[in-house]
């Protein structure tokens, strides 16, 4: 099959999966985790032990704060020390719960052992384990697995997207463990092919530079006999692993702006989460634990890591016992380069969707200072979604926001193509960005208004 | 020649005309009736087109101003009471004055009081800076230092301090139509009541930590700790969420509070005397003592009375 | 813990910036730059030498001592306009009259309207303008330049020149091309009268190559000024090839591949998306051959492309680029 990848824009960083050589280790536990109460998109969890309640590992800790919300696990045994706002990586106030750690007592019924189980359960068995474990999207922004997957009676999902394409530059957890748990990830992708019907397709989609991967995932389809899935190598072009992005290069269908993508019957899921939802499936484990690299153009090479961590650990905690921070690193980044979340605050813990401490070096990540647009269009030519950064940058400073929303800033998927290839290194997305949030709050107020005017007028009529 | 001369002439002439006519008649048939209200009020207005009056400039507000049945919801800041006599003038309505306002910048997070505990290097803006995450500083809620203030003021008024690296209002430009205090997004200018002869008192700091955290991440911190509260004679003064707040209406420039505060946080502006911090203190210690030994004479007059009442009252008890 | 940097996302950059890309653009412009110095020799050093000073230092006393801004000249933009802006005057054009193209290239009609980045007009192509129409004798009399080491260019007048002359006292386009020995090889590689970048097709072509491998510019805006050059004078040659000349003729001579590769892929004066600059490199090329058919001018090429700049934000706001999901 001919190497497929998205239709609009697209840039091509240097890859530097300079880690992707290092196997999986285990991190010992720490003294102390910090579990918080933000772990997914949506509303937070509601803690439900006390100070002073004895948890094991795998106990449920916090119950789902709302219908968008996930239930949140206790990642080691021992004693809760608090319930009380701790800083996250922005240094922003969220609850944690404080859990020293005792031994490493499980909680009954969690299956630890390695054997693979292929029996794949009843479907409403399935979806109630993934929302009872916890499990959320690990792809970046932690939507509540369960619900994505029970998209409604009038949903048609067709294809079950496999995300594996790990577009960012730097980070090759997924790859791993592409490598490493394989048939777990295929199972994985089985389950959650089986929750969404008999006529849903499932394709894994790798980029091209990850042919190992390829390799594993194609030998374990066969091994275990699923016919109806297929992987698909995807050309390297960033970013590839955008949901939009991936359901254009794997469908050739375009979700409408404002749309979902079960709109075009694709349910993207990432492979991580496809692990997540087999642990949880099949061996009944809570989502507590997921892989990072230990990354960044000014690591030493022994340096260089991929961990499987426990949700709560104190960042610096892994970063020590990865060997310090690096010499010479001028940035400390939670994620990817093109779309990872600076680190503020390294004392801030590791939750679900933790994938990577990347350290960069100034000459790597120092923004050069800005210089006028020379309108090069390159920003255009980058831009996955075909909106004209150039045009929202400076629609944005003026404040305009009709004309934002007639230039569809409300679609912009903050890939970071733009601010990449701009050359007169103008903070484009920052500011893009900035005017979405607003332009998307008008959008939802208008909605709002006339949801209540069209209710106001359904209830003057019923008089 | 000649010819061609009254020729050009006459079809010049000719096309002036028909083109008048033309606009003549488009003139009268779009011409859109406005109240001749609007013209005056808009006439006696700054100019400014603000905004601070929550319309969209000065034209607006004269249109609304005009449309509405008295003068209480519309009032421009930068005017102040004089425009709005002129105005009331205009239109016949009734005028309620309003205190003269300034903005004020509630935090004093200086460079030197408040370390900075990361580089900030993304786009100079405030705006964008707070959605990104709590700060370059160990306090969440003070200035960003971005100057978004600067950029909102059409009047010049505020500068940046790059000293302090905070932003410093010019009481003599600041209108109080409150646009800086909208731009910033952390809600450290507030629009106060300028005061009799500008002299004001107020909380310098939004710190909603508790104590040790805010007085770790800056000196100049309010800790809640509440002496504020306690000392005002006014009832001015209340801490929610370990911050003291001074309301305005009611603080009677005494400087008590700013005399007693232990970080610095409270400030007192344009008072003619600097600070008696020693001569206060001593000032608010007698009152306390006499007030003490009044409560103690209180408790025990009321002890006394007590226990005269109830004897009669165990009395009763018995009969019941 | 020391200060760290925090932005938000991206952390990278890709390594292109306005400086590197203006590097590009000049290298581009090597071949065609050497090309001219062999053949026009000193006087064409000269001509460089003056263009590329005199646009830099103004540039850096305007934003010093005019418009007190941060100075631009390290971004290379003010040297790659001093460098179009000498390939589009002859060899022999007085230092003077050099500076002065300069002052109305930098000053006019770029820091005018701010500096890089905002200027409407190509700038260089707004100097040679200025001075074509200022003074007509220094930028269409061409004087017999002496090449370096002995290499002669041909005297008189451009070829586009000569048969406009010839045309115009009633002579037809064979008779001219032969009685004047013009041939397409002459052309590509060099050695016909004309403006320093008029000269050798094939050096400005490596140019455009070189620029098309680095994806500095992208080609839709060159080709489809060479196909609308190519069909309409291709359909007007075929009418009557004794008044009308031919396409090739017409792609390879006067400043048509300058134009095409150089001037009219400018960022800042052409459209941002792909429809809108085919539209205006259709516009380029038609006009240009009409001013050469029909106009009084031999060459319209510098016109075109001012006046299709004009349209340059008509046609930004009229096409944009295909949006992902508004099909």
């Amino acid at each position: 099959m001919a190497k497929r990848t998205f239709s609009i824009g697209g840039v091509h960083p240097d890859d530097a999966k300079i880690a992707r050589d290092c196997a999986i280790e285990v991190l010992p536990l720490p003294q102390t985790v910090y579990i918080s109460m933000a772990q997914h998109l949506g509303a937070p969890a509601k803690p439900i032990v006390a100070v002073g309640d004895k948890v094991k590992v795998g106990q449920v800790i916090a119950e789902p704060g709302g219908f968008i919300s996930a239930f949140v696990h206790s990642s080691v045994s021992g004693t809760v020390k608090s319930i009380a706002p701790r800083k996250d990586i922005s240094g922003n106030l969220m609850t944690h719960v404080e859990i020293a750690v005792e031994g490493d007592e499980w909680v009954e019924g969690v299956d630890l052992s390695d054997t693979l189980i292929t029996k794949l359960p009843e479907r409403e068995v399935a979806l109630e384990r993934i929302k009872a474990c916890g499990v959320v999207g690990l792809g970046g922004a932690t939507f509540p697995t369960h619900v994505k997957l029970n998209p409604g009676p009038n949903a048609k999902p067709e294809c079950l997207i496999l995300n594996g394409a790990e577009c960012e530059p730097y980070l090759t957890s997924d790859y791993r463990i592409l490598l490493e748990r394989t048939k777990e990830i295929v199972i994985g992708a089985a389950i959650m092919k089986n929750i969404l019907g008999p006529e849903c397709k499932c394709v894994i989609g790798i980029e091209e530079n990850k042919p190992a991967a390829i390799k594993a995932v194609e030998e374990a389809v066969v091994v275990l006999g699923y016919q109806d899935i297929d992987v698909m190598t995807l050309k390297k072009k960033y970013p590839q692993g955008g949901e939009k992005q991936l359901i254009d290069a794997v469908m050739k269908r375009q979700v409408k702006s404002g749309g979902l993508p079960i709109s075009v019957g694709a349910v993207v899921q990432n492979v991580a989460t496809a692990l997540a939802v087999y642990e949880a499936v099949q061996k009944n484990k809570p989502l507590i634990t997921n892989t990072l690299t230990i990354t960044g153009d000014c690591v030493a090479k022994e340096n260089l890591h991929n961990y499987l961590f426990r949700i709560g650990m104190p960042l610096s905690y892994i970063a020590e016992y990865a060997g310090g921070i690096p010499e010479g690193a001028a940035k400390l980044i939670s994620g990817g380069p093109m779309m990872g979340k600076a680190i503020a605050n390294l004392d801030a813990c590791t939750v679900k969707g933790s994938s990577s401490i990347l350290y960069l070096s100034a000459k790597a990540t120092k923004r050069a200072e800005a210089s006028a647009c020379i309108r090069c269009g390159r920003c255009a030519d980058a831009c996955p979604m075909g909106l004209e950064p150039f045009l929202l940058n400076r629609l944005a400073k003026a404040g305009d926001m009709e004309q934002l929303e007639a230039n569809a800033v409300q679609d912009c998927i903050s890939c970071g193509s733009c601010q990449f290839s701009c050359p007169a290194n103008i903070a484009l997305l920052d500011r893009i960005n900035m005017a979405k949030g607003q332009v998307l709050g008008i959008i939802r107020a208008r909605a709002a208004a006339a949801k209540a005017a069209a209710e106001a007028a359904k209830s003057n009529e019923a008089k | 020649m000649t010819q061609s001369i009254i020729w050009t002439i006459l079809i010049l002439a000719g096309l002036g005309l028909v083109l008048a006519l033309v606009l003549f008649f488009i003139a009268k048939k779009f011409k859109v009736e406005e109240d001749p209200r609007i013209d005056e009020v808009e006439k006696v207005m700054p100019g400014a087109n603000c905004g601070g009056c929550g319309f969209a400039g000065c034209r607006a507000f004269a249109d609304a101003a005009v449309k509405a049945p008295n003068l209480d919801n519309n009032y421009c800041p930068v005017g102040g009471n004089e425009v709005m006599k002129k105005v009331a003038s205009i239109l016949g309505y009734e005028v309620k004055e309003k205190a003269p306002m300034v903005a004020v910048v509630r935090c004093s997070g200086s460079c030197d009081k408040r370390p900075k505990t990361n580089d900030y290097d993304g786009l100079a803006s405030c705006k964008v800076k707070a959605a990104l995450y709590a700060g370059d500083t160990g306090c969440a809620y003070g200035c960003l230092g971005c100057g978004d203030c600067v950029e909102a003021c059409q009047f010049g008024g505020i500068t940046m301090d790059p000293e302090t690296g905070l932003p410093v209002v010019d009481e003599s430009k600041c209108t109080a139509c409150g646009a800086c205090s909208k731009a910033c997004p952390k809600h450290v200018i507030e629009l106060r009541n300028k005061g009799p002869r500008s002299m004001r008192v107020y909380v310098s700091c939004m710190n909603k930590d508790k104590g040790p955290a805010a007085k770790k991440a800056c000196a100049a911190a309010c800790i809640g700790c509440g002496i504020c509260a306690k000392t005002c004679t006014h009832e001015a003064i209340t801490v929610t969420d370990n911050v003291a707040y001074i309301d305005y209406t009611k603080c009677k420039l005494c400087r008590e509070c700013e005399a007693m505060c232990p970080t610095g946080a409270i400030h007192g502006v344009n008072f003619p005397k600097p600070l008696d911090k020693e001569g206060i203190k001593a000032r608010i210690a007698e009152r306390n003592r006499k007030a003490k030994e009044a409560a103690e004479a209180a408790k025990a007059a009321a002890a006394e009375a007590a226990a005269k009442e109830a004897e009669p009252v165990k009395k009763e008890e018995n009969n019941g | 813990m020391s200060k760290y940097l925090v932005s938000p996302s991206p952390h990278v950059h890709a390594p292109a910036s306005t400086k590197s890309l203006m590097i590009d653009v000049l290298l581009a412009l090597l071949p065609a730059v050497i090309v001219s110095v062999i053949f026009y020799g000193w006087g064409e050093l000269m001509v460089l030498a003056v263009s590329i000073a005199s646009c830099v230092l103004l540039e850096w006393a305007i934003t010093k001592w005019l418009l007190k801004k941060p100075c631009t000249i390290a971004d290379h933009s003010a040297i790659v306009t001093g460098v179009l802006l000498a390939m589009n005057l002859p060899a022999t054009t007085p230092w003077w009259v050099v500076l002065i193209g300069a002052i109305v290239a930098i000053g006019v009609a770029k820091m005018t309207f701010g500096g890089i980045g905002q200027n409407p007009f190509n700038p260089a192509l707004v100097g040679r303008v200025f001075l074509l129409l200022s003074f007509p004798t220094y930028m269409t009399h061409w004087e017999a330049p002496k090449g370096l080491w002995g290499l002669d260019a041909t005297t008189g007048a451009t070829p586009l020149g000569v048969i406009k002359e010839g045309l115009m006292q009633g002579s037809t386009v064979q008779d001219l091309m032969a009685e004047h020995g013009y041939s397409y090889s002459q052309m590509l590689f060099a050695n016909l009268g004309g403006s320093a970048g008029e000269i050798s097709a094939l050096a400005l072509l490596a140019g455009f190559v070189y620029l098309l491998c680095r994806r500095v510019i992208k080609p839709h805006i060159t080709f489809s000024i060479w196909g609308t050059v190519i069909v309409f004078s291709g359909i007007m040659w075929l009418i009557d090839p004794a008044q009308f000349t031919d396409p090739i003729f017409n792609l390879l001579t006067g400043g048509m591949i300058l134009g095409s590769c150089f001037m009219a892929t400018d960022y800042v004066t052409s459209p941002m998306s792909a429809k809108g600059g085919i539209i205006f490199g259709v516009g380029i090329g038609l006009i240009a051959m009409l001013i050469r058919y029909f106009g009084a001018y031999p060459e319209g090429v510098s016109f075109a492309i001012l006046i299709m700049n004009m349209t340059v934000p008509l046609l930004n706001k009229w096409f944009h680029q295909k949006k992902y999901g508004r099909a």
